[in-house]
Formats: C-alpha cells, sequence, structure tokens
C-alpha cells in the first residue's frame, strides 16, 4: 500500500497539528470541577475535564500534576484552554506554562469570588474562545505532525497474537516516516524487562529503562501484600486465557513492532529528541495512561484490546481494534478496527497493518471513533503518593 | 490450507493459542507455527476455549513453559501433553 503522506489537521501556532479541535475548561483541583462543568454545560463546543486531585500535593507528585494539567493544555488537538483553580497561584503557573504555546489561555481563581459569579466570567471567556475555535478549517499537515500512542487493555492472548503486532506493524510503517511514537505501561513489561532494555537506541536509553522498571519493581515488593496475583494479570487476562505477568509481558511487547526506543520519558514528559518511538514510564491502568500520553504531546491513540476495554480521554481520539472474534461480535459498538481475520489466516499481518493506518488516517481527518461517539472522556491524573 | 485450530509464536514454544471458539476433548487440531509458517497435527485432550493454551508436550512440575520463545513460568502441577495450560498449573516466576 502507498501509504498517504499526509492528513488534514489543525494547524497550532507552534507549528504542531491537532487531530481536534477541543477548547478544554481545565480545573486546577478537584473542588473547581464544579465550576469547569457549569460552564462547559452552559457554553456548547467546551469539554470540562474533571478530576479528583490538586490539592495539598507535595514534590514530585505536585510536579506531576502540574506536568499534566500543563501538558492537556499544551496539547495540539486542544485549541484554547480555561483553567479554574481555587486560588490563583497554581492557576497562573499553568496559564503560564500553557501561554507559551501561543494558543489562547486564560484563567480564573474561585476564592474570594465564588462559584455562580465565576461561572458566569468563565461562560463569556469560553463563549468567545469556542465561537472562535470553531472558525478554525483542517488543512494538509505532513503525516510527520502525527504523535501516535499506544497502550492495550483488556489483553487476552489473541491481542499477543494479532492485535498487538498489528499495532507494531503500523509503528514499522510510520517511524520511518518521521511520526513521533509512545509505548507506556511499566509494570506490564515485567517478564519481558530485560527483552525490553535491548531495544533501547543508546547504552543511555537501556540503563534509563532499566532503572525506571526496577524503581517500580521495588515498589511492588514493598508494598505488596501477598503477590499481584490478583491484579496481574487481571481477571479479564485470565478469562482471556493469559496466564502469567510474563506472558502478558510478552504479548504486550508485541506493539513496538521491531523498533528500538531513542529515550525513556517521565510520565507526561513531552519528548525532545525528535521523532521516532519513546518509552513512557506510566501506569498499566487505561485512563491513566492514555492522559500522560495524551499531555506528552500525542494527538492520536492506537487501543488493541482482547476481551474488549472501552475507555476513551476528552482530548485524545482512542482508536480500538480487536483480534478477538468473540469480542469483536458482542462489544461492536466499541470496535474502530476488526482484527479477527489473522487468526482464522484470512488477513496477514501486513495488511492488518495497513487497515490500521487508514482507520488511523480516517481519524486524524475527523473520523469520530467508537469512544468519541459513546461519550467516553476518561481523565485521569496519577498520583504518587499521599498528600500532605 | 488445512483448517487452523492452534496458532503457535515461535518454534520454540512448547505450548499452542486456541484461535477458534474451542475445541474438544480428542479433537485432531490443525496448528501453525508463525516463526516458520509450519504446520502440524496435536490431539487434545480436554475441551479448551478460544485464547487458552494447549500443552505440546509432557510437562513435569517445575519446568518452563516457553511461549513467544521466552520463558513465561513454571509448571505447578504436572500436565499431559494436550491438556489444558492454564492458571491451575502454571504460576508466574515473578512475585
Amino acid at each position: 500500500m502507498d501509504i498517504p503522506k499526509s492528513f488534514l489537521g489543525y494547524k497550532r501556532e507552534n507549528g504542531r497539528a491537532g487531530t481536534r479541535n477541543h477548547v478544554i475548561i481545565l480545573p486546577v483541583d478537584d473542588i473547581s470541577n464544579a465550576c469547569a462543568e457549569a460552564v462547559s454545560n452552559n457554553i456548547k463546543g467546551t469539554i470540562a475535564l474533571p478530576h479528583s486531585y490538586g490539592r495539598l500535593q507535595f514534590g514530585a507528585d505536585l510536579e506531576l500534576h502540574f506536568r499534566t494539567m500543563i501538558g492537556t493544555g499544551k496539547n495540539p488537538n486542544v485549541a484554547a484552554v480555561i483553567v479554574v483553580g481555587i486560588e490563583p497561584k497554581w492557576t497562573k503557573r499553568i496559564v503560564d506554562a500553557i501561554a507559551k504555546t501561543g494558543k489562547p489561555v486564560e484563567g480564573f481563581s474561585i476564592e474570594g469570588v465564588g462559584d455562580i459569579d465565576t461561572i458566569a466570567k468563565v461562560s463569556k471567556k469560553a463563549q468567545e474562545f469556542s465561537m472562535w475555535a470553531s472558525e478554525k478549517q483542517r488543512e494538509e499537515c505532513p503525516i510527520s505532525d502525527l504523535w501516535i500512542s499506544v497502550k492495550c487493555g483488556e489483553s487476552d492472548t489473541t491481542s499477543g497474537l494479532a492485535s498487538n503486532p498489528t499495532v507494531g506493524n503500523l509503528m514499522d510503517k510510520l517511524e520511518p516516516l518521521g511520526v513521533h511514537l509512545c509505548f507506556g505501561e511499566t509494570s506490564e513489561l515485567t517478564g519481558a524487562e530485560n527483552v525490553c532494555a535491548k531495544r533501547g537506541k543508546t547504552k543511555e536509553a537501556q540503563d534509563k529503562f532499566m532503572k525506571t522498571w526496577s524503581s517500580y519493581n521495588d515498589f511492588i515488593l514493598k508494598e505488596a501484600t501477598n503477590d499481584l496475583s490478583e491484579s496481574q494479570p487481571t481477571a479479564g487476562n485470565i478469562a482471556g486465557g493469559l496466564t502469567t505477568i510474563e506472558e502478558k509481558a510478552f504479548g504486550n511487547f508485541q506493539k513496538i513492532g521491531s523498533r528500538k526506543f531513542i529515550d525513556v520519558l517521565e510520565p507526561a514528559e513531552e519528548p525532545c529528541k525528535g521523532k521516532g518511538l519513546y518509552f513512557m514510564d506510566t501506569s498499566s491502568a487505561a485512563a491513566e495512561c492514555v492522559t500522560l500520553q495524551a499531555a506528552g504531546g500525542f494527538n492520536i491513540h492506537l487501543f488493541p484490546t482482547g476481551q474488549g476495554n472501552i475507555i476513551g480521554n476528552p482530548i485524545e481520539p482512542v482508536i480500538k481494534l480487536t483480534a478477538n472474534p468473540l469480542t469483536a461480535k458482542t462489544m461492536s459498538e466499541h470496535i474502530d478496527l476488526d482484527v479477527s481475520k489473522i487468526l482464522s489466516r484470512e488477513m496477514n499481518l501486513d495488511q492488518a497493518g495497513d487497515e490500521l493506518i487508514k482507520a488511523t488516517l480516517k481519524v486524524a481527518n475527523g473520523r469520530l471513533t467508537c469512544a468519541e461517539a459513546l461519550g467516553h472522556k476518561e481523565f485521569v491524573m496519577t498520583k504518587l503518593y499521599r498528600s500532605a | 490450507m488445512a483448517k487452523t485450530d492452534i496458532i503457535i509464536h515461535d518454534k520454540k514454544d512448547n505450548v499452542g493459542v486456541i484461535v477458534v471458539e474451542k475445541v474438544t476433548k480428542g479433537q485432531d487440531c490443525g496448528c501453525w507455527i508463525m516463526e516458520n509458517d509450519a504446520s502440524n497435527n496435536i490431539k487434545s485432550e480436554a475441551e479448551i476455549p478460544l485464547g487458552h493454551k494447549i500443552a505440546l508436550q509432557d510437562f513435569k512440575e517445575g519446568d518452563t513453559i516457553i511461549k513467544y520463545g521466552h520463558d513465561i513460568g513454571k509448571v505447578v502441577k504436572s500436565i499431559k501433553k494436550g491438556d489444558h495450560v492454564h492458571v491451575h498449573n502454571v504460576k508466574t516466576k515473578k512475585w
């Protein structure tokens, strides 16, 4: 297949391109959710991103909170941002960082004003942003403007056999065209960690990966009361035939094809070493992982599933594929691409990879994903430890 | 092409994955090895559902299960060739 060299995206002020054109109302903290949601209810064409944290966090955990907030606002799928927090200081820190992209951003704080007057003020600004963003047109953008993140979920053995290798095939074909790629799931590489580390392009990347994985594993060994058999693999994984974390890890790892990763990113960190594949240190919980990858600047997501994970994200479209013929049948409203014909050998990986490229470009050009049509907007912050 | 009931990732693997809705006890199953595109057959000794694994050889306690050409866990209860391989007879070597 001749891979198209471009897609229709939204060009942003900082040179990036978006596959979506959202105006977001971003609460800094849990107690500002009500205001953000009231505004998005008032003003059409805006979405609120409620979440559970943002108070009394400190140290690395607080830095991750800021990185996630700021990265979400900077993502090229977002046209304009309103930040609402209880206090002005943290709100301003987020606003100032997002403003560096050149996109419209405004901050409001609720303390001393109250919800009702804040909602009125924010609604006026949100209306202005929404109407401004609605004038934006899609333009031709090089395929290298795609930043593709991947994560699998509710995996079973069909994931390792077919849907994950299909994503790997896409990576093998698109990496030479200059796209950015990202995989994560530190915990779910357990058992394949040494094989994965060898995929680092440099000794530095390899060592950084092993350091990241070991730090996670030390934490598990310290906190686990018994073992992780109740959580890894999950009940859904086991029902689908996966027996051990090692088996799950080697299946998971098929998603990167034969690519090598350039660098290891902190959770929600934006890559800065140019095009190619990156590993991001993330949780393996679907919504947490995709939220971090979106905050890292990725603008389209591929999600292979076995037993049928249903996750979506408010700003990064999530494309789901499955190779499990039962899932494709019983949960068809969640599946953007059915590659189960690989298992019956009516389709090979090369063909499946091409189909996935076509599906990805359709969504990049504006076609809604199943998760978008169904209203999935899971925005889930990763929290590293208890608050002060 | 013969019907494929079982897919084996790597020729070093000692288990295969059922890729049809299920195989029944005593069924003569067609296997396809992805790595070298080879085919062979195995008789199933149990009913095994889609996505679950079948033993390609006899195993005794302490043996290692190989899939994707790699170690994916240890045998904790002996397994006969053609039997169902899962959490009741195989455990992780981590944790």
